[in-house]
């Protein structure tokens, strides 16, 4: 369960930018993840929940949004939009792909009072 | 619990004693400094009630009658951080120190039971006669498997991760401390028999390798394909099974190929050694390809 891992280090983050940026409450976290990382969105917001207790970040939402899965397609020379990295190229069939987007994960921003 | 390594509530532990620093940059003692439970949980239960929440402390309970100069409430504050930039600061800072004791660091990485201790127990007992060789083993629990590479003469440090289910970089720079200098030598790291987690966390090697055994299925890499992109180089282990359970190496392969059509493939048997010898030779290009790269470094 390494999104448990993950979001300790969103925890931390909250906490180093509380030090920074004077704030006692968050009530939003703001993430972006990518569609070909290695976590699932569902299971953050679980884990989050269990993570965040008793620290700064308690009760605060996470909220995500997914960046899509981006690959350069050797075979058509262009970029394309996969879901999967399992998947070939929409255009081509062609599974020589390399991965050029969508690997991210990243907090963006925090709503706090 | 400590991020770091995880101990503290007695989970996880690197061997040979545990004593690194608990430091004001470890993330527990932080904890603390929000932690306030008297605080928090004292006089504000009835509003967790009225809130209808009782799963919720009353955090803004806390901060009444507190004003901050020039704080507006409800301030969006503008990030833009890498969630796991802290384990891949650490992650830099232990291939740097690779580089500078040129050694060659891999990260072996599988499901349970894919062989990978045996395969690196004939791999290293093979090869010490060489260049020095270290050993990081990650387990959730026991010393098994550092105590079976310490049998051939190799050191190796255990790491438990206790419920963790991945290596981290931060436990390596503390396992590395412990082995002995390996100049010029190559370090191996068996990660937690695990294909998912362990694909997230660079540990600083200079790449990773999957071990599929054939027992497996040829889908796997399908099946966690993450990790298949993430590594360089797949062995297949067990090959002397092969015939027996009718296992197509050339699916298995075109399978790989779909989630990284870079990997490079070698089929071994650690129980035989058949194949090794072609493992040892992609080691010897990946040396002379790592060292070319920092000499090239260092003259520019």
């Amino acid at each position: 369960m390494h999104e448990m891992a993950v979001c300790q280090g969103i925890v931390e983050i909250v906490e180093d930018e509380a030090r920074t940026r004077a704030f006692s409450k968050v009530k939003a976290v703001c993430l972006e993840i990518g569609a070909l990382s290695h976590v699932a969105p569902e299971a953050m917001k679980f884990c989050f929940e269990a993570v965040a207790a008793r620290t700064i970040a308690q009760g605060a939402t996470l909220d995500v949004v997914e960046t899509a899965g981006t690959a350069w397609c050797m075979a058509c020379s262009r970029s394309v939009e996969i879901k999967r990295r399992d998947e070939p190229c929409p255009d081509c069939g062609s599974y020589q792909l390399q991965v050029t987007g969508g690997e991210e994960m990243r907090v963006m921003a925090l709503e706090v009072d | 619990m400590c991020t770091v390594c995880g101990c503290g509530d007695g989970k996880a532990s690197i061997e040979r004693g545990h004593d690194h620093p608990h430091g004001p940059d470890h993330a527990h003692d932080r904890r603390h400094d929000y932690g306030d439970d008297e605080h928090h949980h004292h006089d504000h239960h009835h509003h967790d009630r009225t809130r209808g929440d009782p799963g919720l402390l009353d955090c803004d309970a806390g901060a009444a009658g507190q004003t901050i100069a020039g704080m507006t409430s409800d301030r969006i504050i503008q990030v833009e951080r890498d969630i796991l930039s802290k384990n891949d600061r650490l992650a830099a800072d232990n291939r740097a120190r690779f580089r500078a004791d040129d050694v060659l660091a891999f990260n072996m990485v599988s499901s349970p039971g894919a062989g990978k201790t045996t395969l690196l127990a004939r791999a290293v007992s093979e090869l010490k006669g060489n260049f020095p060789i270290g050993v990081i083993e990650g387990d959730q629990q026991t010393s098994n498997d550092a105590e079976r590479i310490r049998a051939t003469g190799v050191p190796a440090i255990q790491v438990n991760t206790g419920k963790g289910c991945h290596l981290d970089a931060a436990m390596i720079g503390e396992a590395y401390d412990r082995l002995p200098w390996l100049n010029g030598g190559i370090l191996f790291i068996e990660n937690v028999g695990n294909l998912v987690c362990p694909a997230g966390f660079d540990l600083g090697e200079a790449c990773k390798i999957v071990v599929l055994s054939t027992t497996e299925g040829e889908d796997k890499p399908l099946k966690y394909p993450n990790m298949f992109a993430a590594s360089s180089l797949m062995l297949i282990n067990k090959i002397d099974l092969a015939p027996v359970l009718d296992f197509d190496l050339a699916r298995t392969i075109e399978y790989a190929r779909r989630v990284n059509p870079k990997i490079e493939v070698r089929s071994v048997s650690a129980r035989t050694g058949e194949g090794f010898a072609a493992f040892y030779a992609w080691i010897r290009k990946r040396a002379e390809k790592a060292r070319a790269a920092s000499l090239s470094a260092v003259s520019a």
